[in-house]
């Protein structure tokens, strides 16, 4: 059974009149796999990750997603991260006067009282959070600071894929994490997320480029257009759409292909 | 009258026939407050500065004075709003009687006093004469004028030239109701400080049960290169009325760095204002209010630059739940010749509720043409990126909003440098917002450079 499998998935913004996106999705992901989806702008790529971590700017109109064998769309956004999913965002929000030590360990616990196990001491905790900072080669300073508040574009990118390893997430999604890192960070980034590629583990890459998956490598790669997924294949095929661009996948599928 | 009304019980005639003889200079002023009350008499709402407080319940209410009788009630609220061995000297009164018993009066560093105002009336005029009366002017406000007429006792702090107080000295007012009648207080605070001294002073101000006023005034004057660091913590029983007023008038190069916070209380309204009057004072007033139920604050401050190359920061934000409502009014005047006056306003205000109102204006009044004045005013609720960002790492949603509210208010108690103050502070947060009271996210290390 797949870890993840959705099934004709429409969704629309949350509003009067509002715009469809998603219009009929489909995709299977086992655990320990990694698929890439690209895309242009607007493609509904986002929206998609977006509406899996259970954003409610966005609303569910058919479809369904089954998680681990469960209706993961009648689940809140929190119940799906303590389940195991996890969204790296594509704009990482500023927290000011909270600190990054202090939710991450009400997020790490959060998920432990779910699971019914006891909360994680602070000896265990500093433990696990000095590891994963020298994985994401990150500044122990960062702790204390308020969550991305005064980070640098890189730094908050940085500062997702370290909360996804802290977080240890069975589904994670990683929206346009790419996007303004300079080629260090993008290696540091993709190391972290490459650290955490391993059975019982997915990872949903969304991307608009091919440079990240250079270094995290997909299994699969999905073109999405017009709020469906129009092609998939290989890691080859992200190659291809470097070469060729977008357009070309238009045109095949204009053309009935 | 109104003003009949308010000096039912011991008219100031018989409190100083009682007290021995008044000094002439005393009774003068208390003469001059005592009138000016009556001729202007309660402010009404046509007035520009009290349009959105309306103190009619104050004016209709037959307020009398309180005994010196210290009530169990007002003991145990004395004594959890303490700062034990955290404060150098720590004051205490009740309903604006000195509670010499709940006090702790120890000996300030050599050139520093605390005393009464009728202790050192009797010791010793040369502190108080000269200064009492002298920054607080009793035209800026009715409630100036009131209390000045009406004010029995108080605290005098002295801070002599470069003296040095490292611990905070504490002065403590304790309002309730004592009988059947409103009760009414009227607490006195004058500051001295002279050249090149450093000190924190906390004032607490806290309401128990029933109906009770507290109209209180602060005067501080500074000399040359004093570094002052004011801590004002106001917490209000729910049927209390706090009309409290802060002067500070700042000689050459003094800094002074004033945090305030309102917590509660039926009905408060607090005048803060700070004249840089020496070249280079430099003053940052810091405020925060938490409100719910039908409370009400009124904060109007002003920021008086009276000089040259003077900075100010201000930054007050408020939380109100519930049906509160709440007033920011923040001035900042230039006077001619205050060039490269450098101020900086915020005011930001969170709505938990839909029926929560708050009303912040900026003023500004420039007659200066070299100088940089910024002012910035955000109202809102919660802000649901934020809250999304926590859900979507396992935080409930409930847990999110308390945890935001926190962080918003804990922008503002962060920057307090006095532990026992900032304490207070978060933990009256945390318990009213379901938060464990081990919560501990202000950061100070981490913010000193944003946090001054």
């Amino acid at each position: 059974m797949p870890l993840l499998e959705i099934k004709d998935l429409h969704a629309r913004v949350a509003a009067p009149g509002g715009r469809d996106i998603l219009k009929g999705v489909n995709l299977s992901i086992q655990a320990s796999e990694v698929h890439a989806i690209m895309g242009k702008n607007g493609s509904g790529k986002s929206t998609l990750a977006q509406v899996l971590a259970g954003r409610e700017t966005y609303e569910v109109t058919q479809g369904s997603v089954q998680y681990d064998g469960k209706d993961l769309l009648e689940l809140s956004a929190e119940e799906r991260a303590r389940e195991g999913v996890f969204l790296a965002f594509q704009y990482p929000v500023e927290i000011p006067g909270v600190s990054t030590d202090y939710f991450l360990k009400a997020a790490v616990n959060a998920a432990r009282i779910h699971r019914g196990e006891p909360e994680m001491d602070a000896v265990s905790f500093l433990k696990l959070i000095r590891e994963k900072m020298a994985l994401l080669k990150m500044d122990p300073s960062f702790m204390k600071r308020a969550i991305n508040e005064g980070f640098s574009g890189g730094e908050k990118k940085r500062n997702e894929i370290f909360q996804m390893a802290v977080c240890d997430p069975r589904l994670a999604l990683m929206d346009e994490t790419d996007s303004g890192l300079d080629i260090d960070a993008l290696k540091v980034v993709a190391s972290g997320a490459n650290s955490l590629r391993g059975p019982g583990r997915a990872i949903l890459v969304v991307t608009h480029y091919q440079r990240l998956l250079n270094y995290i490598v997909p299994d699969y790669v999905h073109v999405m257009l017009d709020g469906r997924i129009a092609k998939s294949g290989d890691k080859n095929l992200a190659m291809e759409l470097e070469e060729r661009g977008y357009d070309w996948v238009e045109r095949q599928v204009a053309a009935g292909v | 009258m109104k003003m009949t009304q308010l000096a039912r019980g011991k008219s100031v005639e018989q409190s100083q026939a009682e007290a021995g003889a008044e000094q002439p200079w005393l009774e003068t002023l208390r003469r001059a407050g005592a009138a000016r009350f009556a001729r202007v008499g309660y402010p009404q709402r046509t007035d520009e500065n009290w349009r959105l407080t309306n103190v009619s319940a104050i004016a209709r209410m037959n307020f009398v004075p309180a005994t010196p009788e210290i009530s169990d009630e007002a003991t145990e609220l004395a004594r959890q709003a303490s700062f034990g061995a955290d404060a150098v000297a720590e004051l205490v009164f009740v309903n604006g009687h000195f509670a010499e018993s709940l006090s702790r009066v120890v000996k300030l560093p050599r050139g520093a006093t605390v005393e009464t105002i009728a202790q050192m009336r009797a010791s010793d005029g040369a502190v108080l004469s000269p200064n009492l009366g002298q920054v607080a002017d009793i035209e800026d406000s009715p409630f100036i004028a009131l209390n000045t007429g009406s004010f029995e006792d108080g605290a005098v702090l002295h801070v002599g030239r470069s003296v040095q107080i490292e611990k905070p000295i504490h002065l403590l007012f304790v309002s309730t109701k004592d009988g059947v009648e409103p009760t009414r207080s009227f607490p006195r605070v004058l500051v001295v400080a002279e050249d090149n001294c450093e000190f924190t002073l906390v004032e607490s101000f806290v309401g128990g049960r029933g109906v009770h006023l507290t109209n209180s005034v602060t005067e501080i004057t500074a000399g040359k290169d004093c570094r002052i660091n004011y801590n004002r913590l106001q917490r209000g029983g729910d049927e209390a009325f706090a009309m409290a007023a802060l002067t500070a008038r700042l000689g050459r190069g003094s800094r002074f760095v004033s945090h305030a916070a309102t917590l509660g209380g039926k009905m408060t309204r607090n005048e803060l204002k700070v004249a840089m009057a020496g070249e280079g004072a430099d003053a940052t007033i810091n405020g925060v209010v938490i409100l719910s139920g039908d409370q009400h604050c009124d904060n109007q401050t002003l920021l008086d630059h009276a000089a040259p190359h003077c900075p100010s920061h201000e930054l007050y934000k408020h939380v109100l739940d519930g049906k509160s409502t709440c007033v920011f009014k923040g001035k900042i005047l230039v006077r001619p010749g205050a060039q490269k006056t450098d101020s900086k306003q915020t005011s930001k205000s969170l709505l938990l509720s839909d029926d929560a109102r708050m009303n912040s204006q900026p003023a500004l009044e420039i007659y200066a043409d070299d100088v940089k004045c910024t002012h910035g005013s955000t109202t809102g609720p919660v802000d649901e990126e934020m809250v999304f960002y926590l859900r979507s790492r396992g935080v409930g949603m409930v847990a999110a909003r308390h945890l935001l509210t926190y962080a918003f208010a804990a922008d503002v108690t962060r920057r307090i440098k006095v532990e026992p103050v900032r304490r207070r502070l978060e933990d009256f947060l945390a318990a009213q917002h379901g938060l464990p009271r081990d919560l501990r996210i202000t950061d100070l290390g981490a913010h000193d450079e944003k946090a001054r």
